[in-house]
Order: C-alpha cells, then sequence, then structure tokens
C-alpha cells in the first residue's frame, strides 16, 4: 500500500538512512559498519557471558565430567545426565519448590511489597520517604552471610530466637511455634522478600514520582478516591515498571539460590526447601562423598536456562513489550 | 454559586505562595486571576479546588465555609495549561471518567458524554486515544471533561498557554461563550493579560502572592490602583517618569531635568500632599505625534529623538529619548518614523496617572 511506503521513506528519512536504490556501496558498508559498531560492545558481553558459557553448558552436560575421573579424558555420554535427571526422585519436589518459592516471593514481595512501599513512601513527606526507602535498602547492602546469620538468630526456636523472646504468645498457645526449622518456608521468602523488593521500590518509586502533579490534581477533582486514584490512575501509568520488574525478578529468583544455601542448605530434611538453582549448584560443586559431578550440574543448569529463556519470551509476547518500542508517530497538530 | 475568598494565605515552610486574599465572586461571573509567573495564581485556585489546605482564612460556596471539603465533593470542573488527560484512556474514557465514578448508569454516561463532546465539536473522536489528538483537540477533551459533570465552578489554570496564537484567540472566544451561555461560576488562571481583559468581567492582579487589585478591566486599565497593575495591564506598558509637581501662575507642572509638562488641576491637586518625587505615569496611546496641523498649547509637547521603531503592523511602537530618558509612543506607521529622527510629541495629559514612589499606591485613586 503506498500509505506503508511513505512511512518507511518518512523512517528512513527520520533516521538519515538512504532509500534502497540510493546510497553507494561504500556508503552502505560505513552504515553497515557504524550500526555493528553502536551494537558491538552489547553483543560481546552477551557473547561472553551468555552464548559461549551456554555453549560450554551445553557440551559438558553431553559429558561425565566429574572430579572423580578428572584425570582421564571427557567421555561424551549422549542424554544420559538428562534421563538421569528427570528420573531423580526429587525431581518432581524441585520443581514445584522452585514454582512456589519463585512466585511467592514475586507476587508478595518483590511486586506486591515493593508496590506498597513505593505507593506509601511517596505519599508521605519527600524527606520520610526517602528515609524510609533507605532502611529497605540497607539489607541489600549487608553482607549475606551477616544477613542470613542475623535471620537465623531471629528464627532459632523458643526460647532462644528473638522473634520468640519478643512475641512468646503470637502463634500457637504455647509460643514459639514460628522457628526456623519449623516453618523454613517462611524464613526463606522472609530472607528474600525483604531483600528482593528494594530493587522494585526503588524503580516504582521513580515511575511514580514522574507522574505529572496535574493527572493526580485532574483526578481528585473528578471526584477519585486514593484506592481510584491508584487503580485507574497510577498503575496503568507504571505499566511498565511493573512488567519489567515481574520477568527481572522472575528471572532473578530462578537463578538465586545463595540465602536458600545459607539459611537452610535445602532442608531441613530431604529438599525440603530446595530449588533448582540450589540442585545445580550442589551436584556441581557440593556433592556428598567427595565427588563434585560437574557434568551432571551443567545438566541441571542447562536445563533452568532453557526455562529461563523459554519463561523470557512468554513475558516479552504476554506483555506485549515491543509496544514499548513502537515507531514514534510523527506528530500531527 | 457564589464564591467567597476571605484572608486566604497559603505558606509552606518560609515560602509564601498566596498572602491574605480576599475576593467575592458574583454567580455566574468569569473572574481571572492575573499576574507574572510565581505570584500564587495556581496557589489559590488550588485552595478553591480544595487540593492545597490554606494556612489561613476561608472559602465559601453560597455562604457555606469548604474549606475541609474534599475536591470531589466540591461541585467542581478543572482544565489545566496541560490538559492532564489520562493518556492510558481513550477520549470517552477521559470524559466519562467523572461519571463512571459517580456510579452512573452506562446509559445514561454515554449518552451524557455525547452531548458534551458534540458541544465541544468532538464527537467523532471519543474512540481515539489521547495520544493521537492535536494540543487544540486535547484541550476541548479536558473541557468536556470539566464540564460533563455539570460543575458549579469551572477552573482554569492558563488553559490557552501551551496553543499557538490562531488557536488561542479562537479558544478564547469558545471559552468566553461556553461560560456565557451556561452562566457557570468561573475562575481563569492567566499571566496573559489580553485574555484577562477580553473574557473576564472581573480581574484580580496578583503580584508576590499579594492581591494588587481586583476590579472590572476598564477600571484596571483606567485608574489603576497601584503603580504594579499600571505597569502590568496594557501592552505596550505604561512609561514611567519620575517628576516633581510645582504650582507657578495657577498652573500646576509635572517637571524634571528632562521633561516639563502642564498637567490637569484636578490630578495635581491630589499628589499636593507628597513632597519631593512622585511617578507619573503615561500610557503609550495617550501620546500621539506633533504635526503641522496641530497646535497644542505650551507646556503640552516634549521634543526628543526616535531611538527604536519596532513595526507591530498597523502601528510602530517608537522609542523615544526625551533628553535621556526613555519614552514608549504608539505610532500610526504611516507617519514612517525613522530612527534618528527629531520628533515633537503631544501628550493627553487628562489620562495621567500618578504614583507614590514610596508606598507604591496611586494618588489618584484610592
Ligand atoms: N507545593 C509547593 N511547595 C512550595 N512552594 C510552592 C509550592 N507551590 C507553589 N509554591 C511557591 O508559591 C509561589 C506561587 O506559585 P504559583 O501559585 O504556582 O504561581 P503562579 O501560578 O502564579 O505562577 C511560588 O513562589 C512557588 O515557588
Ligand atoms: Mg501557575
Amino acid at each position: 500500500m503506498a500509505q506503508s511506503l511513505d512511512k518507511d521513506t518518512l523512517a528512513r528519512a527520520a533516521i538519515g538512512a538512504p532509500g534502497p536504490q540510493r546510497g553507494t556501496l561504500g556508503r552502505r558498508v560505513r552504515n553497515t559498519f557504524t550500526a555493528y559498531g553502536f551494537l558491538g560492545p552489547a553483543m560481546g558481553l552477551v557473547l561472553f557471558f551468555f552464548v559461549i558459557p551456554g555453549i560450554l553448558l551445553v557440551v559438558l552436560s553431553l559429558t561425565d565430567l566429574s572430579s572423580a575421573n578428572f584425570s582421564d579424558p571427557w567421555t561424551f555420554i549422549g542424554l544420559d545426565n538428562f534421563e538421569r535427571l528427570f528420573a531423580d526422585p526429587f525431581f518432581p519436589k524441585i520443581l514445584r519448590n522452585t514454582v512456589f518459592y519463585v512466585f511467592t516471593t514475586l507476587i508478595f514481595f518483590n511486586l506486591g511489597l515493593a508496590l506498597v512501599l513505593a505507593l506509601v513512601t511517596t505519599n508521605i513527606p519527600r524527606r520520610s520517604g526517602f528515609f524510609f526507602r533507605l532502611i529497605w535498602l540497607l539489607p541489600r547492602l549487608t553482607p549475606s552471610v551477616v544477613y542470613i546469620l542475623m535471620w537465623k538468630r531471629i528464627g532459632q526456636a523458643d526460647p532462644f530466637g528473638i522473634y520468640n523472646q519478643l512475641f512468646p504468645e503470637f502463634l500457637g498457645a504455647s509460643g514459639g511455634n514460628l522457628f526456623l526449622g519449623g516453618s523454613p518456608w517462611t524464613f526463606v521468602i522472609l530472607t528474600n522478600g525483604f531483600v528482593g523488593a528494594s530493587f522494585g521500590m526503588i524503580i516504582f518509586t521513580s515511575a511514580l514520582e514522574s507522574i505529572p502533579k496535574d493527572l493526580i490534581t485532574a483526578a481528585k477533582v473528578d471526584g477519585a478516591n486514593v484506592w481510584r486514584i491508584i487503580r485507574d490512575i497510577k498503575l496503568p501509568m507504571i505499566k511498565w515498571p511493573l512488567l519489567f520488574i515481574a520477568t527481572y525478578q522472575t528471572l532473578s529468583l530462578l537463578t538465586s539460590f545463595e540465602y536458600i544455601l545459607l539459611l537452610t542448605e535445602g532442608g531441613p530434611g530431604l529438599f525440603t526447601t530446595e530449588v533448582w538453582a540450589l540442585t545445580a549448584y550442589k551436584r556441581a560443586f557440593a556433592s556428598y562423598f567427595g565427588n563434585s559431578q560437574w557434568a551432571f550440574g551443567a545438566t541441571w543448569a542447562i536445563v533452568l536456562v532453557t526455562v529461563a529463556l523459554l519463561l523470557a519470551v512468554i513475558y516479552v509476547k504476554l506483555f506485549k513489550f515491543n509496544e514499548l518500542i513502537e515507531e514514534p508517530r510523527i506528530e500531527n497538530l | 454559586m457564589r464564591v467567597e475568598i476571605e484572608n486566604l494565605s497559603k505558606s509552606w515552610d518560609g515560602v509564601i505562595g498566596a498572602d491574605n486574599i480576599t475576593i467575592d465572586i458574583p454567580d455566574g461571573d468569569m473572574v481571572a486571576f492575573l499576574g507574572p509567573s510565581g505570584c500564587g495564581k495556581t496557589t489559590t485556585l488550588l485552595m478553591v479546588a480544595g487540593i492545597y489546605k490554606p494556612t489561613g482564612g476561608t472559602i465559601s460556596f453560597d455562604g457555606r465555609v469548604v474549606n475541609e471539603v474534599a475536591p470531589k465533593d466540591r461541585g467542581i470542573g478543572m482544565v489545566f495549561q496541560s490538559y492532564a488527560l489520562y493518556p492510558h484512556m481513550s477520549v470517552f474514557g477521559n470524559i466519562s471518567y467523572p461519571l463512571r465514578l459517580q456510579k452512573l448508569d452506562k446509559g445514561d454516561i454515554k449518552q451524557k458524554v455525547q452531548k458534551v463532546a458534540d458541544m465541544m465539536g468532538i464527537g467523532d473522536l471519543l474512540d481515539r486515544k489521547i495520544a493521537q489528538l492535536s494540543g487544540g483537540q486535547q484541550q476541548r477533551v479536558s473541557l468536556g471533561r470539566a464540564l460533563v459533570k455539570e460543575p458549579q465552578l469551572l477552573l482554569f489554570d492558563e488553559p490557552l498557554s501551551n496553543l499557538d496564537a490562531r488557536l488561542r484567540l479562537t479558544m478564547r472566544g469558545e471559552i468566553k461563550r461556553l461560560q456565557k451561555d451556561l452562566g457557570i461560576t468561573s475562575i481563569y488562571v492567566t499571566h496573559d493579560q489580553i485574555e484577562a481583559m477580553t473574557m473576564a468581567d472581573r480581574i484580580a492582579v496578583m503580584s508576590k502572592g499579594v492581591l494588587q487589585a481586583y476590579d472590572v478591566p476598564e477600571a484596571l486599565y483606567d485608574r489603576p490602583k497601584t503603580l504594579f497593575v499600571a505597569g502590568f495591564v496594557g501592552n505596550p506598558p505604561m512609561n514611567f517618569f519620575d517628576v516633581e509637581i510645582m504650582s507657578t501662575n495657577g498652573e500646576f507642572r509635572a517637571r524634571s531635568e528632562a521633561i516639563d509638562l502642564v498637567i490637569p488641576r484636578d490630578r495635581a491637586e491630589k499628589a499636593a500632599a507628597v513632597k519631593g518625587k512622585i511617578t507619573m505615569g503615561l500610557r503609550p496611546e495617550d501620546v500621539t505625534f506633533a504635526d503641522e496641523s496641530s497646535s497644542a498649547g505650551a507646556g503640552l509637547t516634549l521634543t526628543g529623538v526616535a531611538e527604536v521603531v519596532e513595526p507591530l503592523g498597523r502601528e510602530d511602537l517608537v522609542g523615544v529619548s526625551i533628553n535621556g530618558v526613555e519614552m514608549r509612543v504608539l505610532v500610526d506607521k504611516t507617519k514612517g518614523v525613522r530612527v534618528g529622527n527629531n520628533i515633537t510629541l503631544v501628550v493627553n495629559t487628562s489620562k495621567l496617572q500618578l504614583f507614590d514612589p514610596e508606598t507604591e499606591q496611586s494618588l489618584l485613586w484610592a
């Protein structure tokens, strides 16, 4: 259609690119080089930190490499590692744990609490808002080991833990129903959530603060109360940051395990709080009997990466992220 | 709805937004808040809207104090310079929002929105996204959203400042006509004195948070009560001179090193109380060119040299240096004034203004 042709020409004119027929070969080569020049650094990062490790991981997962046979040449064993993985009796449990951990932490903390914190701290005087956000940032600045040590102290069983000393009657008649060994998931999710919420909080805060004041005034005059302003104006206006944080934090939670490792090591008991990334780590580097099954660990990892990639694609499609980078229209006055 | 603003003040730890403002707006009138940027117009308007809480004073609607009433319960509609349309809603979504909040019946909403949109000439744009509209169309949507809930009071905060000059002229007329037809009491904030003069029944001139004058446009123009009002209202602005008033042989003269003019007795006598220098004001249009035919009496003319000539189309704005004192004069362009020309001016002294330079109050209009 003529219209699409026009649009194409206009777009080219706007970015100063030559038309399809025009432009000498030299010019085209130069343009191509410029484009790759700009793309280069980012592509380098993706190549070195994603593509190459990914390929190594795939290769590794097809071998039987472990610390036990390190001195021998590698043997390729086909898909044996994958068969072993899916046949693992704890595979369903680990999968369930991972889904539960990722989405509970995401919904209640990395999105939910983050949004509540952002909404509240932007609705109180600026200085107090800044102060409270700073407090919520502190756990992120604390070294993981120290942070988890504190939680362990908080979560010790009755009568030792700080929580159980402070609230002896709060949960359960005898008090002290809530302790790390008894409710490991609560603690796993709290430790991760309290750190995870601050990222969304910062992003949502800046997004909320960039909503023009006039818009809120207009809504108030139109008759909206606080809840309607949040629902009808604020949330729709921070749609993109919300979707971005949902995507980013899903992937980030999927691959995170260090707090769980420090807090429960996946226990107590067998695989109670073990998540996928933790299994990959344990197989590769911390297996019992002194054998690090590098290849088997790589198999867990590559499956996780594949799932994460699929999820990323689904999020991008589902949330229509391509609309975010829509071609700008030319202003029609 | 009658709106009474009494001793209204607003400050934020030390920063004064509005200082002791008193304005009485009769039912059905359109009042302009006029003043330079930062003088407290928006602050006052937002207090009337209920967005800012006054630090002092009261606002009454039809005799009822509304200081504690929430914006949504004040029966107001508001139009902003930025349009403040909800970008994620369609035109229909925007205009219908106040009605949806009132939980009106879907059919009623549709009908009311269509009626208002037709009135604003955007009836066929209801499905459009806001980003697909021009500035003028957006401002119509914004007006429609303000009108759809049939408000008792309309608040405009520089609604035309973002539009191009031509569109501003059209919209100015439309808003005025709409306001008169619907008879809705309105407050119109603007820094543009032509907008204020043409649209408002009364103008509240503000400066640095203080109400300088509140009167009908002609009165502000002909009888400015303060130096600020005299200088702010009127375009091009009034000329000011430091003079001393002397009486010799029953004649009053305004004199300085540069000028010497005979001035009317009735005006001069009111300035008699002030010793020393006073400020005399003359509008550019109250000074005309002397040519051979005009034989102005002695003491009513000034001579000088044209230093700047700005063509304004129908007229030229000429900056004349009278013995080193600058004066702006509006001149018919057929006179063909050139820079460097020697010029004789006849002053219409019956229109001159006199101010106390200390208090900046008018000596003529108490
Ligand atoms: N929310 C606020 N906090 C602190 N100072 C403010 C606030 N709003 C306005 N002011 C100050 O009050 C004065 C008047 O502002 P405003 O009413 O917006 O002026 P105008 O609308 O006439 O341009 C300005 O000095 C401005 O800096
Ligand atoms: Mg303003």
